[in-house]
């Protein structure tokens, strides 16, 4: 068939779908939903695992991260520690010993966590107050507004300097110019160094919540400062725990390393520590996983969306199948005509995939629309890649195809003589 | 090749006496028989029927209703495949082509007219005067400018933006002519083309048939009146069947 001709089928087909324009409408909006679910879907998926994958990527994907986790066969001893603190976690010595053993770390982070209030003339504001090292800004990325990081030197000293968070710095000072201010951690007297750039708002990982609420110190000065003891109240009650260092942070030199360096950390820990109170993670198998994840999203979504456009194009098919059965002195004359059955073949097929196609392009602007309505009202990440509408477009003129063959096909094989005699 | 031979039931075969040398002969048919089996029951809708129809010769075919002239008659345009004999068109053996073939010779050499006109209700008058030469792969132009002209032939110029329910039976029969003009076929088919129509419609359609004959088109008519089989210049009387009679009527073209 020539171009002219498969353009007069197609206008054929429009003009034998425009006769029965309810009916061409209901039949199309099978594929409609269908293909509106699909993209709607996979946009809602995508944007969800592209902030997991954000979120992981955060943490570093060089990256080693080791916690203080409380151990959990605590619960028996619970009530005779009433008054004892209870030990456990991360020491300083595990930090030491993955810094010295393994060839392939950089730096190692310790972290030091310890809740305190703040107090900025007649402010006060709850904190984290994070015992640290210099490394820290490098390994976690963070940025300052102002002033500068702890130093080296501030570490050997044990100086009483601070450098605090964005939303703290909002809190405490308002307007005024934190820097060189003297604040009250506890009962202790810091002075302000450095102030923290606000994060970037989607990010709501730990250490995005830290340069928002956290307070850093030195290490040193976080201990000869604070104490070992670490006293949380919460709701009435109180919980006292000796806890030597709340995360440490290891980076690997590598990208290459770093699932080798995850392993040998998770072995030396375990030697270490016989009682299971830490957890290492390793961003880079959560970024795995993720994508892992992913894959089976996208299969389970796959599956929903080609059910859904099975129905469709079952609707379709029942549609078409009628369509036939009500045209068939039709086909009779036009078999009488000369049409070959290539043609009645060609003349249903068309009619069918113009009508996937149409409900496809509706699908595809609903598709759209949906993912953009759904960002608006509420703080869903959504990414419509453009291969979607691509996608479904193809998928649906495929419907139309594989469930316009049969009635086509049913189309074409009957006998001119009984088709003519058909009332 | 077998043109040559004499026809098996030639005693009263005229036809090269009437119509010139045999080359001009458009249709045969040999023994030509189609059975419908339905389980025990067969059907002899067609049995051993010859028949010789030349170039420009008027044909009509009578019978009573179930005697099989429809049934011939849609052998003979290659609707339908006889299952026994054989069927010579234009000196082609039809039995041996396929669906394709068939089709191809449908589109290009019968024009069809049937007693229920058989015009596409959703289509317009010039857009079913169009139909065959849609299949034909010609040039959207030409198609055009051939309705016009077969629709002026008819008389329904006028008429060509109508759709079929806004026009009279005879007007409908009209169209339908017209359309099996459009591919200037060598034989023009009418299976009780006036069977739906008033007298004076019918009389009409049938002055229209004899002025097409004038000029030059071989037209076969299946009808179930002796008096409008009497306008033919041939008739055939089909009983069960089975050829009964002959009769060449005084009326030869040319
Ligand atoms: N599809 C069919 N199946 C079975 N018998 C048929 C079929 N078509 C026609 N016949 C039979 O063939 C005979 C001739 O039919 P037909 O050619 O339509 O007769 P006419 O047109 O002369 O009235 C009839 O007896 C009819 O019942
Ligand atoms: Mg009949």
């Amino acid at each position: 068939m020539h171009r002219g001709s498969m353009i007069r089928t197609i206008r054929l087909g429009f003009k034998s779908l425009m006769l029965h324009k309810l009916r061409s409408a209901l039949t199309m909006l099978g594929i409609l939903f269908g293909v509106s679910s699909v993209i709607a879907m996979l946009s809602i998926g995508e944007g969800a695992s592209y902030e997991a994958q954000e979120r992981i990527k955060a943490l570093g994907s060089n990256n080693i991260i080791l916690e203080s986790r409380k151990p959990p066969d605590q619960n028996t001893q619970q009530e005779q520690s009433a008054w004892t603190a209870q030990e456990y976690g991360l020491t300083y010595q595990d930090a030491e010993l993955i810094a010295d053993t393994l060839p392939a770390v950089k730096v190692v982070i310790p972290i030091r966590e310890i809740p305190k209030r703040v107090r900025y003339s007649e402010t006060i504001v709850p904190t984290i107050v994070l015992g640290t090292v210099p490394g820290y800004s490098e390994v976690t990325g963070v940025q300052l507004k102002e002033g500068r990081f702890l130093t080296r030197i501030d570490l050997q000293r044990k100086r009483n300097v601070a450098v605090i968070g964005s939303e703290i710095a909002r809190k405490l000072f308002r307007l005024t110019n934190p820097i060189d201010k003297n604040i009250r951690i506890g009962k202790e007297i810091f002075r302000v160094i450095g102030q923290l750039a606000e994060p970037e708002r989607g990010n709501t990982g730990k250490s995005a919540d830290r340069m928002r609420q956290g307070i850093f110190v030195p290490l040193t000065a976080a201990i000869s400062f604070f104490g070992e003891l670490i006293v949380k109240t919460s709701a009435g009650s109180r919980e006292m725990e000796r806890v030597q260092l709340h995360r440490i942070k290891v980076q690997v030199l590598g990208n290459e390393e770093v699932l080798g360096t995850g392993a040998a950390i998770r072995k030396i820990m375990a030697d270490q520590h016989k009682k299971k109170d830490f957890a290492v993670i390793v961003p880079l198998e959560l970024l795995r996983q993720a994508e892992d994840t992913k894959r089976i999203f996208n299969i389970v979504l796959g599956s929903i969306a080609g059910i859904s456009l099975l129905v469709g194009g079952i609707g379709i098919m029942n549609v078409m199948l009628a369509t036939v059965t009500e045209r068939t002195r039709e086909i009779g004359i036009r078999r009488a005509l000369g049409a070959k059955q290539r043609h009645i073949i060609a003349q249903f097929l068309v009619e069918t995939v113009v009508l996937s196609c149409m409900g496809g392009i509706l699908g595809i602007l609903l598709g759209i629309t949906i993912p953009a309505v759904v960002e608006w009202y509420s703080n869903i990440t959504t990414i419509v890649s453009p291969t979607f509408p691509i996608l479904a477009f193809g998928i649906s003129a495929g419907v139309g195809i594989l469930f316009g063959l049969y009635p086509a096909w049913r189309a074409a094989q009957m006998d001119p003589v009984e088709a003519l005699r058909h009332e | 090749m077998e043109t040559e031979t004499i026809h098996p039931h030639s005693e009263i075969q005229p036809s090269t006496k009437m119509s010139g040398p045999a080359d001009d002969e458009l249709v045969r048919l040999d023994r030509v028989e189609r059975i419908y089996k339905m389980g025990d029951n067969v059907v002899r809708a067609l049995d051993g029927v010859d028949i010789s129809i030349h170039k420009g010769q008027y044909w009509s075919i009578i019978g009573r209703s179930g005697s099989g002239k429809s049934t011939l008659l849609n052998v003979l345009g290659c609707l339908d495949r006889p299952t026994g004999g054989t069927y010579f068109l234009g000196g082609t053996n039809v039995n041996q082509l396929d669906d394709d073939a068939l089709s191809e010779i449908r589109g290009q050499r019968i024009g069809f007219i049937f007693q229920s006109f058989n015009l596409i209700p959703q289509l317009t008058v010039l857009e079913n005067l169009e139909v065959p030469l849609f299949y034909q792969e010609s040039e959207p132009g030409v198609a055009k400018e051939r309705a016009e002209r077969f629709a002026d032939r008819v008389g329904l110029k006028d008429r060509l933006h109508h759709r079929p329910n806004e026009l009279s039976g005879g007007q409908q029969q009209r169209v339908a002519i017209a359309r099996a003009l459009m591919n200037e076929p060598l034989i023009l088919l009418a299976d009780e083309a006036t069977g739906n129509l008033d007298s004076k419609t019918e009389k009409e359609i049938l002055t229209l048939l004899d002025e097409l004959h004038q000029e030059g088109m071989t037209i076969i008519m299946v009808t179930h009146s002796d008096k409008v089989a009497d306008r033919a210049g041939h008739k055939l009387e089909l009983r069960d069947g089975k050829v009964l009679k002959i009769t060449h009527l005084d009326r030869s073209p040319l």
